[in-house]
């Protein structure tokens, strides 16, 4: 179970970016989870919504767009979904096959409130 | 009404850094790295052992050994007669990670040795994700487990260069079949290099040493061609 630590990077990674660029509250994490990427995607959530709490991501969103695995073809050149990791040409059977998707372990983008937060009305 | 700001940035950039770092560091020094996979008890340890006793006359070997409480395994390698050892306790974490590897690699004589062994926690899980800087991940399996394992962790055997087969003095005690485990084992990676082996009775390690032999040569050379 090593999605508590990857939640806890995505964490850090994510409050660094809204300290250095000054950012509003954040509404959704998106994140890029490849099945070759030996993370699961319940025990990440999981481990995000464990960690979030008191942190300024606590009302934040995990998504996560789980990826397929696809390769490529080094014989034939042909692409393919490479399905329950068989990973063999379905056109021309060969084995020498290249992943092109499916190792992703990325933080893709930041949904977050349009404006800066709502001004204040001074104390009159 | 949100925005969108772009990160496209990979979770795991900094262990990534240092994996690199490392990576550099060892190749400066042309030592040839290996890193050592496996279910818990599938046998890294002893095949260490075996390997350090066979071959410590003729190759300078060093070892950092994770282990998730003790340091037991790091005893048993400086017994069979190690001369650079470190152990790495993770404290509880299920996998080695660069940073700890960065941590120990200034303590070893990386100038006088061939080959590096790390020796990671038992977990086909986690330590997939995590480069550590080495040339190449080793995957042991031994024949008490199933034989559909690899289609089990395809993560990590199809990050996996070489696959040990170990106990295969317990062949014929289960249903365990070989050639239903290197076939499961070549779908996911058809040009995994494969050694049947077994460390309670020594057969079949000779192929392994002379690959190891081979391996060690052939990064020299790299290094003195660079
Ligand atoms: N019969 C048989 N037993 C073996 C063989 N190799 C290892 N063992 C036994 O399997 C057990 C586990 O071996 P280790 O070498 O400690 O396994 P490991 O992968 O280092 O284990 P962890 O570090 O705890 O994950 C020990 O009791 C060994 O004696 C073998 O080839 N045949
Ligand atoms: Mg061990
Ligand atoms: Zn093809």
């Amino acid at each position: 179970m090593h999605e508590l630590s990857i939640a806890d990077s995505i964490i850090k990674t994510v409050l660094h970016e809204i300290e250095v660029k000054q950012l509003p509250a954040v509404k959704r994490i998106v994140v890029r989870i490849g099945a070759l990427s030996g993370v699961v995607p319940d025990a990440l959530e999981f481990g995000f919504e464990a960690l979030v709490i008191d942190t300024p991501l606590e009302r934040s969103r995990l998504v996560i767009e789980y990826l397929p695995v696809r390769g490529k073809c080094r014989e034939c050149g042909k692409d393919f979904e490479v399905e329950n990791f068989l990973f063999a040409c379905p056109h021309c059977a060969s084995g020498a096959v290249d992943v092109t998707q499916g190792e992703e372990l990325d933080i893709a983008y930041l949904d977050v409130e349009d404006e800066s937060p709502p001004e204040r009305h001074a104390p009159s | 009404m949100t925005g969108k700001i772009t990160l496209e940035k990979k979770v795991l950039s900094e262990n990534d850094r240092l994996a690199a770092e490392i990576r550099q560091v060892l190749n400066r020094n042309g030592v040839a790295a290996l890193n050592l996979v496996s279910s818990p008890g599938s046998g890294k340890t002893s095949l260490l052992e075996k390997t350090i006793g066979a071959l410590a006359g003729e190759l300078r070997i060093g070892l950092i050994a994770g282990d998730v409480q003790t340091d037991n395994d790091a005893v048993r390698l400086v017994k069979a007669g190690a001369r650079m050892v470190r152990p790495i306790v993770t404290g509880g974490a299920c996998h080695l990670d660069a940073r700890m590897v960065s941590r120990v690699l200034p303590e070893l004589d990386l100038e006088n040795m061939d080959l590096l062994f790390v020796e990671n926690v038992g977990n086909l899980v986690c330590p997939s994700s995590y480069d550590l800087g080495e040339d190449m991940k080793v995957v042991v399996i031994s024949t008490t487990e199933g034989d559909d394992k690899p289609l089990k962790y395809p993560a990590m055997f199809r990050r996996s260069s070489v696959m040990v087969i170990n106990k295969i003095d317990l062949l014929g005690t289960s249903d365990f079949d070989m050639e239903n485990v290197k076939a499961n084992a070549r779908s996911i990676n058809a040009g995994l290099t494969i050694f049947d082996v077994s460390c309670r009775t020594g057969e079949g390690l000779e192929s392994w040493f002379a690959w190891l032999r081979a391996f060690v040569a052939e990064k020299k050379q790299g290094m003195h061609g660079a």
